[in-house]
This record gives structure tokens, C-alpha cells and sequence, in this order.
């Protein structure tokens, strides 16, 4: 069936937004006078926010049937309510970060953050909408190549840039190893789509289909940071600027999963008993190293670094389960996530302002400094942690439950015991903020209004929507009928 | 007599009063000594006159227990609140009620904390009258256990400064041992007679069901399960009365305890030892009770020799009084051995009830002897602040009509005809004799006994030279007078005629055999 | 007789008036520290007049579940907002607002925080009641887990001694159990032929032996029921104390602050043993007689070993602390007894534990207030100047040490009657009671050994010279708990003809799985 030209272009509307809103913030930074360019960020927020209310119109159409999914510019990207959905996470990150990032010091304010921040953005809606090889590796770069360059975005500060190149190094390294993975697979299907490659697979040699899938995983594997590709993390973490850092931590592994999802659901459902097993390892490694890890931490962003190394591993037992209910956990999984872990991240880079230190012990006393904060990070932790009333309960109940109904068993226990260790180090955090004293106690700390919005957002979020969970997992699991 | 269409609870009435006094007491100030003084005076002298009441409106010619009440109280284990008496528990009863305002009397030179002094000791007197009127096992025990805890703390902190803690806790520590076993006892009737279905608490319904019961519980053959409940009451109520070897709890609590909770205890409380033999454990276990009763007896004899020795060789004059409780109780124990002895051998009856007579007489007359001969040891111990036989002497010369008193007392103890002491202990002995004629030979050796310490306490107290020391003592006072007259002239009475009570107790007793 | 019309949803009144609350308290300006705890002591009033009302409302005739409430929270999984109280549950609610209320009273004194302190007793609060109240088991958590984490700041951060240590240490304890179980509700979720967490379908198809049927573990074929009964039972057991699982017992009661002894000995182990009971005793009836008469004897041990470490302990929040765990033990043996007369003494022995925990920790902490020091043996003389806080601690050991016509005595003897009455289900039954028994004399031993430290002797009047009466609210604290160890002394019916209707339906339900089982 030929397309229309516009229903070519109403699949990636979000991206044609972001385009024109990125054009627009060049324009405007060549415009606004130097002591304006703060002004800037409502700019990219606005932008955003246009991308961001085209999506969900589009997302609500596709939820409601108005409009059917469908394959565009010629099986390059497909336009179904999972691609939707994720262009609504990796918007909302771009518009909570931007929030944060509007009076984080170093940054100073300047046009180019926000626009490869948002051509980042642009990428990673491509992502999760492409459906071919070679989309899927474009996408990637895309993404890749501006992250590389925003996490080295403080040139003068050693630690930015060690972790620009770093993450550059080792992006440069995985995406190598997946494009031979790549090549494998087009090599011996001749096929580029992920639909025809399915088609051909199961005529292939049992070991080629494993190398090729081995391959492609260490991409996948460095983007969602699981172990043994985790290693750029928490030097990456640490060193690029806080609301990098957030962004990182949120939209690039949720697009790294939507990337992951769709390749496997879609181009190796034939291999799924080789997966399965190879998933609920890494899952079960990524998790536990993560949590282990974490327990030692001294640096916040470090060890939110770590606690997100083990998030993946939760969310990577939802893939592991490959059924309808542990594809729908995992995108709902990744939804709450990118909530709270903004969350947890603007309560850092608030702190980092004042006190200009990552470290946890500088958290002492926040509670009697400013309660509101501390009780916003209080409510990210045990959101992340998995405690109700928080939603985050919700989301590990539901991959927990996945696992145990895909006979993973083994895997839900063990996540079970993860989830304990992971909520020994959130409450340490705590504890520094309500239990440890400090001199500072008499300073409230200075909140920009910003940020407000930014905090208010997510813990609102994590709060309601444990009332709401009903819609949002709704939307999940429809999104993972596509699959 | 009836209230609103209902019988009069006059049972009821009786056994709460004095917590309702103790309630109030707690309610005044804390300063208000006389007020304490005349409400606890007041709420004991109520069941005196109640009791007084019972007794002569208890029908004799009717068998069986009388104002009888009864109300469901706790239906998942189907217990009652099911009170009743006879002529035993009336006996009792009235003996308590009596005590109880003399104690009272006496403790109203209590400097210390009075208000809680007057309260916990007619809450004592609620827990001691409860188990006297309980037809329930459950309700029996209750009460058992309700009447240790003001006990402990008349003990603990009332008691002398010097061992009153220690003596406290072996009290009740012993005590609650023996409930232990009182308290698996009776669940395990419970669970034997049907436990949820069937099973009951009622001490009638128990007495006609439990000893006919056949079969097995918990793959163990009746015979044993009844072996063993028969000991685990038999050792709970031992201790209580006590019988030896099971007495070493009472010379350190009767010993430390304050004027008036030693009164009690020896007067009444021990009672209750005796009480729950002839009122559970024969019913409930004749063919195991005549089995063991030479065992019993062994061990009252025993304690009539050995608590006699042991009085004997005693230089603490409360001490030596404590012993002799053990001994004078082993008549009772003795006494009723044979009646356990009988149930089981319906030839010997006529014997058995003329020993059973007596040791329930014992009952009354060493309750009033034991009460008098601690107080008056209180008496000279408020004077003197020491307990030391040695450091007495001579003091009938300062104090002639304490002495009077003193020796009335002391020889209603050893038993000299005329007064109660010697109907009771003769009664037994004359019961005993065809029955078990060794052991009732051996014991009464023991009497000889008891002459000889009562008199070493007469004579270390009373006679010699007057110690210089106690040249200032004062005489006994009108008011310490009134709380031992009333005994002395019960004491008169009984000896001189004991029928105006034993009828009373042989309607009772006589219904142990059928 | 009709059930009662309620119009308002009482239950959620009662399960988020103390959350709103919470939420409410941190709005209030922070130096206006006597408006927190009169909002505090006004939102916590007034949830126990609504668990009385609830209390006094249920139709004790009718019985099962009432003031029942349901509304759709994630349909197709079958997770519903589903409340409802039944004989069990209600006398579990009315107990935790009842330490609620009395833990706020004697809070008032605690000039750190009082905002921050009250929203966390009353989000706790909040929590366990909702664990009482759900009908549906993945509310059921929810709530659990809500109730885990406000304990953890208000040991670390109002506690004492080693306040950190032991509240990452109960925690993470508790935590490792609910989640353990959380596991184990999962798998029956997906072994049940319906999928659904409601309680009342799983414990009707529980009832119908669904989940007796065999499954396959390691490639060996075991019965459900028998796999994850004890899994469940013991990860709640752990919050219940049971031992070997009550190490974070005695650390966390001894450091949390008065009010967070009250809650955790008071209530939180009845959460656990609550937990236990409606998930891993109802919902696999067949476990349950085939593990109960093992686990039994965990709890023997639990009762003989800390009734016997409490008496060697030389601070009196450690005898306490000890002591609660024989108490909880006692809730075990009733319901291994897996008869009506065994469950009702164990359900009221929750509740009477409850308010005798309460109310012992509430005396040691206004002793502790005055005089610094938990030490017996610089303690002393304490009755002189705080009669009434005596006179709460004295009739609280009287219930801890079981004497009759106190409410402890009506719970034990129910439990050790219902083993007696159990003695079909194992030979060695009876045994359990002979063994568990000297528990009761060593606790009397115990309870008479810290009265005495502690109230009695000499009151060293230079080590404590300021030491003044307590206050009118401790008082009032005091009295609004003790009246109930009395009142179910004497009128055991008040609870005990409430627990029955509750408790006969698993009664029943476990009679059924025993004769399925002997088939």
C-alpha cells in the first residue's frame, strides 16, 4: 500500500517538531543578549513542550484507534503506540532536564546545550520507532554523538571531559562490535528489516544467529549500561554535568531499551529460547553487581549511577519474561523510572549548587534545612526501591510478576533479594538527610523556581499515580500488543 | 430473699465488697491516714456481718451447695461465674471475714504508704472469699491466682526491710509453680471431657463425669492422664498448705511478711491448700486419692515431726510461730489422708469422717490461733524491733496482760483441752488412729514436740531476767487488744463447745462419701 | 438482625484520616511545635473514635466481613481496592488506634521534630491498619511494605543506644520476610485457576483445594501448598518475632523511642503474625496442617528462651523487648492448635499483647524520661513518685505473666485449651503445651525481678532529684490502655464472642484440609 505524504510525515511529527524547535533555539540564542541567554531554557521548554503535545495527541490516537500503526519511508520507522509512548518519555526527560539545567552554574547558559540536547531527543525517538537495521544504527549514532558531546560539555572541568571521551571511547567500541553484529545478520539474511530477518532466521546455522545476537547486545548492553557494558557509568556519571547526568540516566537507557524491546520481540522471536536464558542472565548480573556496587558509595552520583546499573537489571527481567505482561512491565517500568530518577537527580544538582559537592554526607541534615527537598528525595529513593506507596512498587510488582508467570522463578527471587539490597543504600541517603546532624541546618537551601516545576512533576507523579496505575499500565500493556 | 425477681447475689456480694472498698480506698488522697483506716475497716467488717448472715440461713438438712449463682461468662470454653457454698465454704468464709477486720486492726499503725497498704489487703480478701465460694474450676482459679499478687506486694514492700524481697518472690514464684500445674490440670479435664464439644469447667457436672471417664487421651490411657492430673493438683495444693517437703516457701514469707499479711497467711491462706483437697481433688479423684493416701499421710507426719524439730530449734520468734504452721497443718493433711484413705475403703467411713471433722475443725481453730499468735508476735516486734528469742526476757513483768494473752494464745496452739486447738488435733488422732495407728503413734510424739517449743518461746519471752533494754516497754494496747480478743473468745467456744460449729461441717463433709 | 447502615466508607476513614494527617502535620509552621502535637493527638483521637464506633457497630450476630468497601484499582490483574473487617481484623484495628492515640499522648514531651515525629506515627499508623483492613492481597502489601519504612526513621532518628544499627537492622529483617512472602503470593496468583488477588475468591478456592494440587520444582512434583506455605507464613513470621527470625527484636524495640516501642511491639508484630494468618494459614489451608505442628515448636523455643534471656537482662527496655517475643510466640502455638478455641486465644492474645506492650513501654519510657537510664540497677523506687505509671506497669505484668481476670490469662489459656482440644492432629500436642508452660512462671519471674529494680527499694534521691509524677496525658495514656486488660479479664465476651465468628471460618477451612489431607 503506498503512503500519503503526509501519513509518511505524521510518523515522525515529533521529530519534524523537534527539528523546527531546534532551528528555533539557534535563532533566538543568535538574538537574545548575553544577559538573557538563561531565558533560552524557557524557550527549549516550550519547544519541547509543542514536541511533547503533538506526541501525545498522536500516542492518544493510536490508544484509541482512531488512527492504526503502520511502517513508513519505506519499513524505516513504524508509527505504533509503543514508539509513541517512548517519544513521550524521552520528551518529558528533555523537559524536566532542561528545568534543572536552566540555573545549574556551570553550564553557563548557552544555545548549543539545549540543541544537542534536543537533537539528541530526535534520535532517540527514532529509536524506538526504527524498524530496520540501518535505521536502528543511525539513530543510535545519532543519539550517541550528541551525549558524547554533552557529557564533556564543561571542557574546562578535567572531570567533564575525561567522562566526554570516556563515553565517547566506549560508545565508539560498542557500537563497532554491534555493527559487525549488524553486518552478521545482513550478511547471511540479505535482509535489512527487522520482519523479513525474523522471516529468515530460523534457516541460519544456530551459531551465526548466536554470535549475531551476542554482537548486537554489546550495543544494546552499553546503552541501557548493563554488566559487563556498564563500565563507562559511574565515571560518566560523575564527571558530565548533573542534568546530563539525569538525562542520561533516563532517556538514553529508556531508548536503549526501546531499542532492545522492539529488535528482539520483533527481528529474533524465533530465537527467543536463546535469548530468554542469555536475558534473565544479564538481568540477573546487571542487577546484583549493580546493587553490590552501590552499597559502597560514597558519591551520590556515583552510586545513583550504580542504583541505575541495577534498574536496568529489573527492567531487563521484564524483556527476559517475553510475554505480553513483561513487555508491558517493562515500558511501565521505564516510565516510573524516568519520573523518579529526575527526581533524584534535581534534588542533586540543587544540592550540588549550594553546597558544590556530590558527596552523600553533604546531604546532612537537608531534612532540617529544607524538608520539602528532602522529602522529594526521600520519595524518588523509595520509589526507586520499590516501597509503596509509591509507584515504584508497582513497577517491580509487575516485573516480579512477569518473571513468575514466564516460570522465572529463580529470577523474581532473586530480584526480590536485589530489591532488599538496593533499599539498604537509598535509606543510607536518607539517612544522611533525616538522621545526621550538620552546622549548615539553620540555611534553607534556595530552590529556583525551575526546578520547582521539575520536583513537583516527578514527586507528584510517583505519588498519583499509584491511584492512577490502573491507565498508565493500561497504555503499557496496549503498547505492548504491538510486539 | 430475692432483689428485683432475681436471688439475692448475697455471694457475690460478699466476695466483691471489700475490692469495691479497695477501689475507693485508691480514690482518696493520698494523705488521708484515718480515712484509709475507716473505709478499709468499714468495707471488712460488711462481709463479716454478711457472712454471719450465710451461715445462719444455711439450710443443714439440705444436701448439695446453697445460694447458688450462675451465669454464662465465657462461652468458648464454656466457664461459668457459678458460685455456691456448704457448710465447708461457709466455715471459711465466715473465718476470713473475721480475720480480715482484725488484720486490719492491727495494721493501723502502718506509717508507709496506708492507702495502698489497706487497699491491696481487701483486694487480698476478694481472692481468698472468691475461691471459697467458686463452683467452677476455671472461676476457682482465677480467683487462686488473684489472691497471690496482693499477697506479694503486702510482702514485698511491707514486709521486714531486710529479706522481704527474696521472700516475696520465693512465695510467689513457688506458688505459681504449683498453679502451673493446677492450671494444665484443669485444661486437661477440659480437653478430656470433649474439650470445645463437651468439655466443662462445672466442679459438679466434673465431679459426676471426669472419674467414670474411660478411654485415651493423646494415645495415653485414662488411668495415667487422671495419675497425672491427681499430682499436678495434689502438688499445687501441697504447696498451699504446705505439706512437706513442699514448706520451704512458708517460714521466709510468713516470717517477712507484715503483721497482718501473716496473719492472713497462716490464717487463711494456707486454708486453701486444704480447702482444694477436699473440695476438687476427692471428688474429682477418689480411686487415685485412696491409692496415694498413705503417701499423704507419710507426709504429714512428716511435717508434724520435722516442723515441730524445726520450730524447736528456731532463735526468730516469727520464725518459730512460721514452723509452727507446718505442724499444726499436718493434722489437717493428716486428716485428710484418712478421708482419702476411706474413699476408697467404705469400712473404715465412720473413722474417716470423724479425722475429716477434725482436720476441717483444725481448719478453723488453727486459723484462729496461728492469726492471734502472729499478731501478738507483731505486737512485741513494734516494741522492740527485734525478732530475737534471745534478746527478749522477762518482759511479764513489764507487759503482764500481753503475757496473759501470750500464753492463752500459745496454749490454744499446743492444743490444751478447752480450747479449740485440742477438739480439732483430738478428732483427728482419734480418726487416724485405726486407720494409719504407726504414723498417728509418730505424730503424736510430734505434739510432745510442740509443747516443748511452745514453751521455750513462753519462757525466752516472758519468764527470766528482764532484759534492761525493755524497761520502758509499753503494755499492749486497747486496740491490739480488740484484734486478738475476738479470736481468744472463738478459741473459748469452740473448745468448750464444738457443736455449735462441727454439725455444720459434717453436713458438708459428709457428702464427700456419698 | 440487619447490618448496621454506615453511611460514610469507615474503613478508609479510619485507614487515611491518619495519613491525611501526615501529610497535614508538614504544613503546619515548624516552631508551632503545641499546634503539631495537639493536630497530631486530635487526627489520632479520632480515628480511635472511629475504630470504636466500628467496633461497637459490627454485627457481632451476622459475622464475616463488614463495612466492606470495593472499587477498581487495576482491574485486569485483579487488584481491586477492596476493604472489609471481620472478627479478626476489627479487634487489630481498634487495637492499633488505640496505640496510636496513646503513642502520640505520651510523645508530646519530644522537642525534636514533633511535626516530622508525628507524621511518621501516623503514616505507620496508616499502614498497619490498612494491612488489617485489606481484602485484596496486593493492597495487602502495599500497606505491609508502606508500614516498614517509617519505622526506620523513627528508631534512627528518635531512637536511642544503638539507633541506627538497629533500625537498618529491623528493617531490612522485616523487609527480607514481607518480600519473601510477596513472592509467595505471586506464585499462587499464578497457580490459582482464577487470576485474581482477591482474598475472598483465593480463600474460597483455597476451600475447594485449588491450591493442593501438585506443581513442578527442579523436576520434581510437589504439592503448591506444601512448597510456599512455609516460605509465606515465615517471611511474615519474621515481623511477628518467631524465632529464629527475632533477632531484630530486642535491638529495635530497645532503641526506638517510647512511641516507636509502643507501635512495633504493640502492633507491628501483629502485623506480621496477622500477615501469616490470612495469607499463608487461609489461603493454603493444606500447608498449614502439614507445616503447623513443625513450626510449633519454634515457637516452644521462642517462648522458653526469651522468657529465660528476659530474666538475665539488665536493661529494662531488653526484659520487655524479650519478653514481647514469648508473648508472640503464644499467637504461633494457638494457631497450630488449627481449632476455633486455639485461633481465638491467638487473635486475642494479639490483642491483648498489643496493649500490654503499649503500655509497658510507655511506663519504661516515662521512667526513662526522668531518669536517664534503663539500667535496673540504678533504677529504684520509682513507685513513690509515679503511682499511677506503677500501677500501669504492675497490671501489664500481671497480663504478661498470664494471672487470671487480666485479658493475657483469657488469651493464653484459649491457646493452650486449643491445643489441648487439638491433640487429633498429633500425638505429641500436648506435649507442646507442657513444654511451653514454664514460660508463664519464668515470666512472672521476669516481670516480679524489673517491678521490683525498678519501682520498689530506695529512690536515690541524689542520683535523681527532679524526678516529678507524670504528666495528665501519660495518665490519660496510661488508663485508656489498661481499662482493656480488665475489661476482657472479667467479660472475656466483649472479644472473645467478636474473635469466634471471625475465627471459625479457617477453623473450618483447616478442618477441611485435615480430612483432605488423612484421604
Amino acid at each position: 500500500m503506498e503512503l500519503s505524504w503526509g501519513a509518511h510525515l505524521w510518523s515522525v511529527l515529533p521529530e519534524i517538531v523537534l527539528v523546527l524547535a531546534t532551528a528555533g533555539i539557534m535563532a533566538v540564542d543568535a538574538w537574545l543578549p548575553e544577559g538573557r541567554k538563561r531565558e533560552l531554557g524557557y524557550w527549549a521548554i516550550g519547544g519541547l513542550g509543542v514536541a511533547l503535545g503533538v506526541t501525545v495527541v498522536q500516542a492518544a490516537q493510536l490508544a484509541v484507534g482512531v488512527a492504526a500503526p503502520y511502517e513508513a519511508f519505506g519499513g524505516s520507522v513504524r508509527a505504533d503506540l509503543a514508539a509513541m509512548l517512548f517519544r513521550v518519555i524521552f520528551i518529558l526527560s528533555g523537559i524536566l532536564t532542561v528545568a534543572i539545567s536552566m540555573d545549574f552554574r556551570p553550564l553557563r547558559q548557552s544555545g548549543e546545550y539545549y540543541v544537542l540536547l534536543m537533537a539528541s531527543i530526535l534520535g532517540m525517538g527514532l529509536m524506538g520507532a526504527a524498524v530496520n537495521l540501518v535505521t536502528l544504527y543511525l539513530a543510535l549514532e545519532t543519539v550517541g554523538i550528541a551525549l558524547y558531546l554533552l557529557a564533556g560539555y564543561l571542557r574546562d572541568t578535567p572531570r567533564s571531559a575525561e567522562a566526554g571521551l570516556k563515553y565517547f571511547l566506549f560508545g565508539v567500541f560498542s557500537s563497532t562490535v554491534m555493527l559487525y553484529g549488524l553486518a552478521l545478520l545482513y550478511g547471511f539474511t540479505g535482509e535489512i528489516a527487522y520482519a523479513r530477518i525474523a522471516q529468515v532466521l530460523p534457516e541460519l546455522p544456530a551459531p551465526v544467529v548466536t554470535a549475531a545476537l551476542l554482537l548486537v547486545l554489546v550495543g544494546f548492553g552499553f546503552k541501557v549500561s548493563a554488566v559487563p557494558f556498564h563500565f563507562w557509568t559511574p565515571d560518566v556519571y560523575e564527571g558530565a554535568p548533573t542534568p546530563v547526568t539525569a538525562f542520561i540516566s533516563v532517556a538514553s537507557k529508556s531508548a536503549g531499551f526501546a531499542l532492545l524491546i522492539r529488535a528482539m520481540m520483533e527481528a529474533f522471536p524465533t530465537a527467543q529460547a536463546s535469548w530468554v536464558a542469555l536475558m534473565a542472565a544479564l538481568a540477573f548480573v546487571t542487577m546484583t553487581v549493580g546493587n553490590l556496587l552501590a552499597i559502597p558509595q560514597r558519591n551520590l552520583k556515583r552510586l545513583l549511577a550504580y542504583s541505575s546499573i541495577a534498574q536496568a537489571g529489573y527492567i531487563l527481567i521484564g524483556v527476559a519474561a517475553a510475554s505480553p505482561l513483561g513487555i508491558a512491565a517493562s515500558i511501565f517500568y521505564l516510565g516510573i523510572y524516568t519520573l523518579t530518577n529526575i527526581a533524584a537527580f534535581a534534588v542533586a544538582v540543587i544540592m550540588t549548587n549550594v553546597t558544590g559537592s556530590e558527596e552523600i554526607r553533604d546531604l546532612a541534615g537537608l531534612s532540617r534545612r529544607s524538608p520539602g527537598l528532602a522529602l522529594a528525595m526521600l520519595a524518588a529513593l523509595l520509589s526507586l526501591g520499590g516501597i509503596p506507596p509509591l509507584v515504584g512498587f508497582f513497577a517491580k510488582l509487575f516485573v516480579f510478576a512477569a518473571a513468575i508467570e514466564s516460570g522465572l522463578l529463580w529470577l523474581a527471587i532473586a530480584g526480590v533479594l536485589n530489591a532488599m539490597v538496593a533499599f539498604y543504600y537509598y535509606i543510607t541517603v536518607a539517612r544522611a538527610m533525616y538522621v545526621d546532624r550538620s552546622p549548615e541546618e539553620g540555611k534553607p537551601v534556595p530552590i529556583p523556581r525551575p526546578s520547582h516545576f521539575t520536583l513537583w512533576f516527578t514527586v507528584a507523579g510517583v505519588l498519583l499515580l499509584t491511584v492512577l496505575v490502573y491507565p498508565l499500565y493500561r497504555l503499557a500493556q496496549m503498547a505492548a500488543q504491538a510486539f | 430473699m430475692t432483689l428485683f425477681g432475681y436471688p439475692f447475689p448475697i455471694l457475690t456480694l460478699i466476695t466483691f465488697t471489700p475490692l469495691l472498698g479497695a477501689g475507693l480506698i485508691a480514690l482518696t488522697p493520698r494523705d488521708s491516714v484515718r480515712l484509709h483506716r475507716g473505709l478499709a475497716l468499714f468495707f471488712s467488717l460488711i462481709p463479716l456481718a454478711l457472712s454471719v448472715w450465710l451461715w445462719l440461713n444455711l439450710d443443714l438438712s439440705r444436701p448439695g451447695f446453697q445460694f447458688v449463682e450462675r451465669v454464662v461468662w465465657f462461652p468458648q470454653v464454656n466457664a461459668q461465674y457459678y458460685l455456691g457454698v456448704d457448710g465447708l465454704s461457709v466455715m471459711l468464709i465466715f473465718l476470713t471475714a473475721l480475720l480480715t477486720p482484725l488484720g486490719v486492726l492491727i495494721s493501723f499503725n502502718i506509717t508507709q504508704d496506708p492507702r495502698t497498704y489497706f487497699a491491696l489487703f481487701l483486694a487480698l480478701e476478694t481472692g481468698i472469699l472468691g475461691v471459697f465460694v467458686s463452683l467452677d474450676l476455671l472461676l476457682f482459679f482465677l480467683f487462686w491466682e488473684l489472691g497471690l499478687v496482693p499477697m506479694y506486694f503486702l510482702i514485698n514492700n511491707w514486709g521486714a526491710p531486710e529479706r522481704r524481697h527474696y521472700a516475696a518472690l520465693k512465695f510467689i514464684l513457688y506458688t505459681m509453680a504449683g498453679s502451673l500445674g493446677l492450671l494444665l490440670g484443669i485444661q486437661l479435664i477440659w480437653a478430656a471431657l470433649g474439650g470445645a464439644q463437651g468439655g466443662t469447667f462445672d466442679l459438679l457436672e466434673v465431679s459426676r463425669r471426669w472419674p467414670a471417664l474411660q478411654g485415651t487421651l493423646a494415645g495415653v490411657p485414662m488411668e495415667v492422664v487422671k495419675a497425672i492430673v491427681f499430682w499436678a493438683f495434689v502438688i499445687a495444693f501441697a504447696i498451699k498448705v504446705p505439706v512437706w517437703p513442699f514448706h520451704t516457701w512458708l517460714p521466709d514469707a510468713h516470717t517477712e511478711a507484715p503483721t497482718a499479711g501473716s496473719m492472713i497467711l497462716a490464717g487463711i491462706l494456707l486454708k486453701l491448700g486444704a480447702y482444694g483437697f477436699l473440695r476438687i481433688v476427692f471428688p474429682l479423684f477418689p480411686m487415685e486419692s485412696a491409692r496415694f493416701a498413705l503417701v499423704l499421710a507419710l507426709l504429714a507426719t512428716a511435717a508434724i515431726v520435722f516442723g515441730a524439730y524445726a520450730a524447736l530449734g528456731q532463735r526468730d520468734f516469727k520464725r518459730l510461730v512460721a514452723y509452727s504452721s507446718v505442724n499444726h497443718m499436718g493434722f489437717v493433711v493428716l486428716g485428710i489422708a484418712v478421708a482419702g484413705y476411706a474413699l476408697g475403703n467404705p469400712a473404715i467411713r465412720d473413722h474417716a469422717l470423724i479425722a475429716v471433722n477434725g482436720a476441717a475443725l483444725q481448719l478453723f481453730a488453727h486459723g484462729l490461733s496461728s492469726a492471734a499468735m502472729f499478731a501478738l508476735v507483731g505486737v512485741i516486734y513494734d516494741r522492740t524491733h527485734t525478732r530475737d528469742l534471745e534478746a527478749y526476757g522477762g518482759l511479764w513483768a513489764r507487759m503482764p496482760v500481753y503475757g496473759g494473752i501470750l500464753i492463752y494464745c500459745a496454749m490454744a496452739s499446743v492444743g490444751l483441752p478447752g480450747l479449740a486447738g485440742f477438739v480439732a488435733e483430738y478428732m483427728v488422732v482419734q480418726g487416724a488412729w485405726p486407720v494409719f495407728t504407726a504414723l498417728t503413734a509418730i505424730a503424736m510424739l510430734g505434739l510432745l514436740i510442740t509443747g516443748a517449743f511452745i514453751m521455750k518461746a513462753l519462757q525466752k519471752v516472758l519468764h527470766g531476767p528482764l532484759n534492761p533494754r525493755w524497761a520502758r516497754l509499753p503494755e499492749i494496747s486497747a486496740r491490739e487488744i480488740l484484734a486478738v480478743a475476738p479470736l481468744m473468745a472463738f478459741m473459748l467456744l469452740t473448745g468448750l463447745w464444738p457443736a455449735w460449729i462441727v454439725p455444720t461441717l459434717n453436713a458438708a463433709l459428709a457428702q464427700l462419701f456419698g | 438482625m440487619t447490618i448496621p447502615a454506615v453511611p460514610i466508607p469507615i474503613l478508609s476513614f479510619i485507614v487515611f484520616t491518619p495519613l491525611v494527617g501526615a501529610l497535614l502535620l508538614l504544613l503546619i509552621p515548624r516552631h508551632q511545635k503545641d499546634a503539631a502535637r495537639a493536630f497530631a493527638a486530635a487526627v489520632s483521637g479520632f480515628t480511635l473514635l472511629l475504630a470504636l464506633w466500628a467496633f461497637v457497630a459490627y454485627d457481632r450476630s451476622a459475622g464475616g466481613y463488614q463495612f466492606v468497601e470495593r472499587m477498581s484499582w487495576l482491574p485486569q490483574l485483579g487488584i481491586h481496592y477492596y476493604v472489609g473487617v471481620d472478627g479478626v481484623s476489627l479487634p487489630l484495628v481498634l487495637l492499633s488506634a488505640l496505640v496510636l492515640f496513646t503513642g502520640v499522648l505520651v510523645s508530646w514531651n519530644i522537642e525534636d521534630r514533633p511535626h516530622e515525629l508525628f507524621a511518621f506515627m501516623l503514616l505507620l499508623a496508616s499502614g498497619i491498619m490498612g494491612v488489617f483492613v485489606a481484602r485484596n492481597l496486593v493492597l495487602l502489601f502495599f500497606f505491609y511494605e508502606i508500614a516498614i519504612f517509617p519505622k526506620y526513621f523513627l528508631i534512627a532518628i528518635w531512637g536511642s543506644t544503638r539507633k541506627e544499627y538497629a533500625a537498618m537492622k529491623l528493617v531490612l529483617y522485616t523487609l527480607v520476610g514481607s518480600i519473601i512472602a510477596l513472592v509467595g503470593a505471586l506464585a499462587l496468583y499464578f497457580v490459582s485457576p482464577v487470576r485474581t488477588f482477591d482474598m475472598d475468591v483465593l480463600r474460597e478456592l483455597a476451600a475447594r483445594g485449588a491450591f493442593a494440587r501438585t506443581v513442578e520444582v527442579f523436576g520434581q512434583a510437589v504439592r503448591f501448598d506444601y512448597l510456599w506455605f512455609l516460605p509465606v507464613f515465615l517471611g511474615f513470621a519474621v515481623t511477628a518475632g518467631l524465632w529464629p527470625f527475632h533477632n531484630w527484636v530486642p535491638d529495635g524495640h530497645s532503641a526506638a523511642p517510647t512511641a516507636g516501642s509502643m507501635f512495633l511491639a504493640g502492633v507491628v508484630m501483629k502485623v506480621g503474625a496477622y500477615s501469616a494468618l490470612r495469607v499463608g494459614i487461609e489461603l493454603m489451608p493444606g500447608g498449614a496442617v502439614y507445616w503447623l505442628p513443625v513450626v510449633v515448636f519454634l515457637a516452644v523455643v521462642a517462648a522458653l528462651y526469651s522468657a529465660a534471656i528476659s530474666l538475665v537482662q539488665e536493661d529494662l527496655k531488653y526484659v520487655i523487648a524479650f519478653s514481647s517475643i514469648g508473648h508472640m510466640a503464644f499467637v504461633t502455638i494457638g494457631f497450630a492448635a488449627m481449632n476455633v478455641t486455639g485461633l481465638t486465644g491467638a487473635v486475642l492474645q494479639m490483642f491483648s499483647h498489643g496493649v500490654m506492650a503499649a503500655i509497658l513501654f510507655a511506663v519504661v519510657g516515662m521512667v526513662y524520661d526522668q531518669a536517664h537510664t534503663r539500667y535496673l540497677a540504678h533504677l529504684g523506687g520509682f513507685a513513690r513518685v509515679m503511682p499511677l505509671a506503677t500501677l500501669g506497669f504492675i497490671l501489664g505484668g500481671l497480663v504478661a505473666m498470664g494471672m487470671p481476670g487480666f485479658s493475657g490469662f483469657v488469651a493464653e489459656f484459649q491457646v493452650f485449651a486449643g491445643i489441648w482440644a487439638a491433640r487429633e492432629t498429633a500425638w505429641w500436642y500436648p506435649w507442646v503445651v507442657i513444654l511451653a508452660a514454664p514460660s508463664i512462671a519464668l515470666s512472672a519471674a521476669y516481670i516480679l525481678r524489673a517491678l521490683q529494680a525498678t519501682f520498689f527499694g530506695d529512690l536515690d534521691l541524689k542520683r535523681y532529684p527532679h524526678v516529678r509524677d507524670v504528666t495528665a496525658l501519660d495518665k490519660v495514656a496510661i488508663v485508656t490502655l489498661a481499662v482493656w486488660f480488665v475489661l476482657i479479664g472479667v467479660f472475656p465476651r466483649v472479644m472473645t464472642d467478636l474473635i469466634q465468628t471471625g475465627v471459625e471460618p479457617i477453623a473450618s477451612l483447616l478442618q477441611g484440609a485435615m480430612v483432605a489431607s488423612l484421604r
